[in-house]
């Protein structure tokens, strides 16, 4: 959103009376553009550290039951995963790059490319879930898998559940602001004299890559 | 027509889709107003309830459910975007030199999603309510059969206007400043919102992750914090009060940077101690994250950490006294002028006095475990929040009035609101510490008789506040639309908003201002603005 702001008044600021950019110039506007998705970002983290914090906990409390609980989740996928999301977020990375540098057609390629390999993620993850749902290793209250005993297990499906659900929405936004980036790219609205948004969405793709980092350890090798 | 904020673009519709800061806090002021009389309302139900013991106006589960809309209300629609939403996003642009905050959409955009939330959590209203206090306690908030879920959806929508508004905030102090205000030169208003943002952009996230997360267990059964599926319902109260607690700084601290504005142009004084006012705010921003445990010592937290959180909690005390230290002296040998921000600045000290120093108590292990969820708890964050947030919101709203309307508000009516509020306040709340400390317990819908006389004095008390609220609006309504025209500058006050027009044209300023001094350059030979406008 706040980088929209910023090219949409370079465009409109002579025609509307809305004011004129609070910014000295371009320059100003995109360091501060910057700093405010960092600051995004910070919020981000403090968001799922409480998941984290709250898997610390329970990790903490039950670690029997972490240990026998993983083994149900599927290590080949989850890993699968992984490699798609570090090969996106570089991907991600030379798409950016190429906007920066002018070239439109290989920033196209590149985040086309970001597009297709999440939609892999997303793929995998269906497969996962469904197949969790089929062997009813769900959420706490819903949990009725019969081979997995400890009484702490619909815990562990509870932290899984939430925290890659969560993930998985933020995969979602990444995605639509990886289409909005494709579609202004197309629309010729990028170049090495503004690319904020591509720069933002940069970020927020890299840190969407970062938290499943942290997860595909902590929930699937933990053993 | 002279061309101002209110007269640029005509019609509903250019009030909607504005992106000037000045109109956004503007439309921000009426919606919390008018949460204010709704939260207010259910106050005034609840004290009338409590007049008599035994049933007197409802029964117990619907007084249950008001005290959890009075709480609710006042949190999250009044007192937290009070100050910074309404007063920052109408002040801080002016403030900085700045033609707008930073993000001018972003700000549209947390206007809306405040507006959102805040329709989405009233909507409950007319469902089946809910009835878990604003605390949302589990495991009783996972049980309970009233439309809970959509309170917690509401407060967690509302959540992101705080944090994005926090980030506009940021990073228009950053990159805004005009040409000379070093960090040094900042009003201490920006610095004390600096430090709000702070704790709403690291401490809101926490409170979403938990909202979610109790909307998951009523939804999901997820069990995280359901003790009957192997969670932990304390786990809840540490989440919760991560958030809630730094919030109540949220709440406190923008007061405080209304009274520092106030009492250097009103004492004609330079302010005493502005590094000390200003680091103080980082100071009480620093703690606030590290105390929340004190909500806890009877919710079987071990006694180190009782002991621990009690021994950072009275840290709290140490910035705070280091600020009302500075504005009384201040005050010292200052000329003073009664005027009615002033008055509020006065009440401020004097409710914010007794909040803060019983929050000492509050703090101290042996006399908490004796007054927990008594009617003492109740005075104290009353003394606070309403003591001192609620007497300077008015104390802005005063002192700010003719920048805003460019009409005075009348001086005369001013004081007599003021002598309404801080009587009704005191004698609402008082007889509420001498009942905790007798052992009333708070959220209760009845009382052993001997509690009686005590409960009706605090009843009467409510209707002088809601005589004073219903006062103030009328006048400042009338002065609004008919007041005395007031000037550019009418406090004679240094900071950069009092040197553009009142009320200011719609960029600010005509040229961008150079900042020459600090703003608190009050002498006896006159005033010295920091800045002229080229």
């Amino acid at each position: 959103m706040m980088s929209a702001d910023v090219s949409d008044r370079a465009v409109t600021a002579a025609a509307s009376h809305e004011h004129e950019s609070p910014f000295a110039g371009p320059d100003e506007a995109f360091e501060a553009a910057k700093q405010g998705m960092w600051i995004f970002l910070v919020t981000e983290v403090l968001m799922f550290g409480g998941l984290f914090v709250a898997y610390g906990i329970f990790r903490g409390l039950h670690a029997d039951m972490f240990q026998e609980a993983h083994r149900y989740l599927a290590v080949s996928l989850g890993g699968t995963n992984t490699v798609v999301l570090i090969l996106s977020s570089l991907t991600m990375a030379l798409g950016v790059g190429a906007t920066q540098r002018g070239q439109r057609d290989r920033a196209l390629l590149f985040f086309g490319l970001t597009l297709l390999l999440a939609s892999c993620f997303l793929l995998v993850k269906y497969f996962e879930y469904s197949h969790k749902f089929h062997e009813g290793l769900l959420p706490g209250g819903y949990f009725r898998n019969e081979h997995l005993k400890h009484p702490k297990a619909p815990l562990f499906f509870s932290l899984y559940f939430v925290m890659t659900g969560l993930h998985l929405v933020h995969v979602l936004v990444g995605m639509g602001l990886i289409a909005w980036l494709l579609k202004r790219t197309v629309a010729r609205q990028f170049g090495p004299h503004y690319y904020t948004p591509v720069e933002l969405v940069g970020f927020y793709w890299h840190f969407v890559d970062m938290v499943w980092i942290y997860l595909f350890p902590l929930l699937y090798l933990v053993g | 027509m002279e061309d101002n904020y209110l007269t640029h673009g005509k019609g509903l519709g250019s009030w909607l889709t504005t992106r000037d800061h000045k109109r956004i806090a503007v439309m921000y002021l009426f919606s919390v107003l008018t949460f204010f009389l709704l939260g207010g309302i259910f106050a005034l139900l609840l004290r009338l309830e409590l007049a008599s013991p035994g049933k007197t106006i409802m029964n117990a589960d619907t007084y249950n459910k008001v005290f959890t809309y009075h709480g609710a209300i006042m949190v999250f629609m009044v007192i937290i975007p009070a100050i910074p939403a309404v007063m920052g996003n109408f002040i801080l642009p002016l403030m900085l030199g700045a033609r707008d905050v930073a993000f001018p959409r972003l700000n549209l955009a947390s206007y809306y999603i405040y507006l959102a939330g805040a329709l989405v959590a009233a909507s409950a209203l007319f469902l089946r309510g809910a009835d878990t206090g604003w605390t949302f306690y589990t495991p009783y908030s996972i049980r309970t059969n009233t439309t809970a879920t959509i309170v917690l959806a509401g407060a967690f929508i509302m959540g992101f206007s705080s944090v994005l508004t926090g980030l506009n905030f940021i990073v228009s102090i950053h990159k805004l400043r005009a040409p000379g205000l070093s960090w040094s030169r900042l009003p201490l208003f920006l610095w004390s919102l600096y430090a709000t943002s702070i704790i709403q952009v690291l401490a809101t996230p926490v409170l979403a992750i938990t909202l979610l997360l109790l909307i998951f267990e009523r939804l999901f059964r997820t069990g995280i914090f359901d003790p009957a599926l192997g969670g932990d319902p304390v786990l809840f109260q540490h989440f919760f009060w991560f958030y809630s607690h730094p919030a109540v700084y949220i709440m406190i601290l923008p007061a405080m940077g209304v009274v520092s504005e106030v009492i250097p142009v009103f004492s004609r004084k330079p302010i005493f101690g502005y590094k000390a006012i200003a680091y103080s705010s980082f100071g009480i921003a620093l703690v606030a994250f590290l105390v929340w445990g004190h909500h806890l010592f009877v919710s079987g937290q071990s006694e180190l950490a009782n002991f621990v959180f009690s021994l950072l909690t009275m840290l709290v005390a140490v910035p705070t006294g280091v600020k009302v230290f500075s504005w009384v002296a201040t005050m010292y040998k200052g000329k003073i002028r009664l005027k009615t921000p002033m008055l509020y600045a006065f009440g401020f000290l004097q409710l914010f006095t007794i909040g803060g120093l019983t929050g000492v108590f509050l703090a101290t292990l042996a006399i908490n475990v004796h007054v927990t969820d008594t009617y003492f708890v109740v005075a104290h964050f009353h003394y606070v929040m309403v003591g001192g947030a609620i007497m300077s919101l008015m104390a802005g709203l005063h002192y700010w009035f003719p920048k805003f309307w460019g009409r005075m508000y009348p001086e005369r009516s001013g004081r007599i609101t003021f002598a309404l509020l801080i009587s009704g306040f005191n004698l609402t709340f008082f007889p509420q510490f001498i009942l905790g400390s007798r052992g009333m317990p708070r959220r209760y819908w009845d009382y052993l008789p001997e509690f009686t006389v005590l409960n009706r004095v605090s009843t009467v008390g409510s209707w002088l506040l809601a005589a004073g609220f219903f006062y103030a609006a009328f006048y400042l309504y009338r002065a609004m639309r008919h007041g005395e025209r007031a000037p550019a500058n009418p406090w004679e006050a240094n900071t950069l908003e009092w040197q553009t027009p009142s009320p200011p044209p719609h960029d600010n300023f005509p040229e961008i201002p150079v900042v020459t001094t600090w703003p608190y350059e009050y002498r006896e030979k006159g005033f010295f603005p920091q800045g002229m406008v080229p």
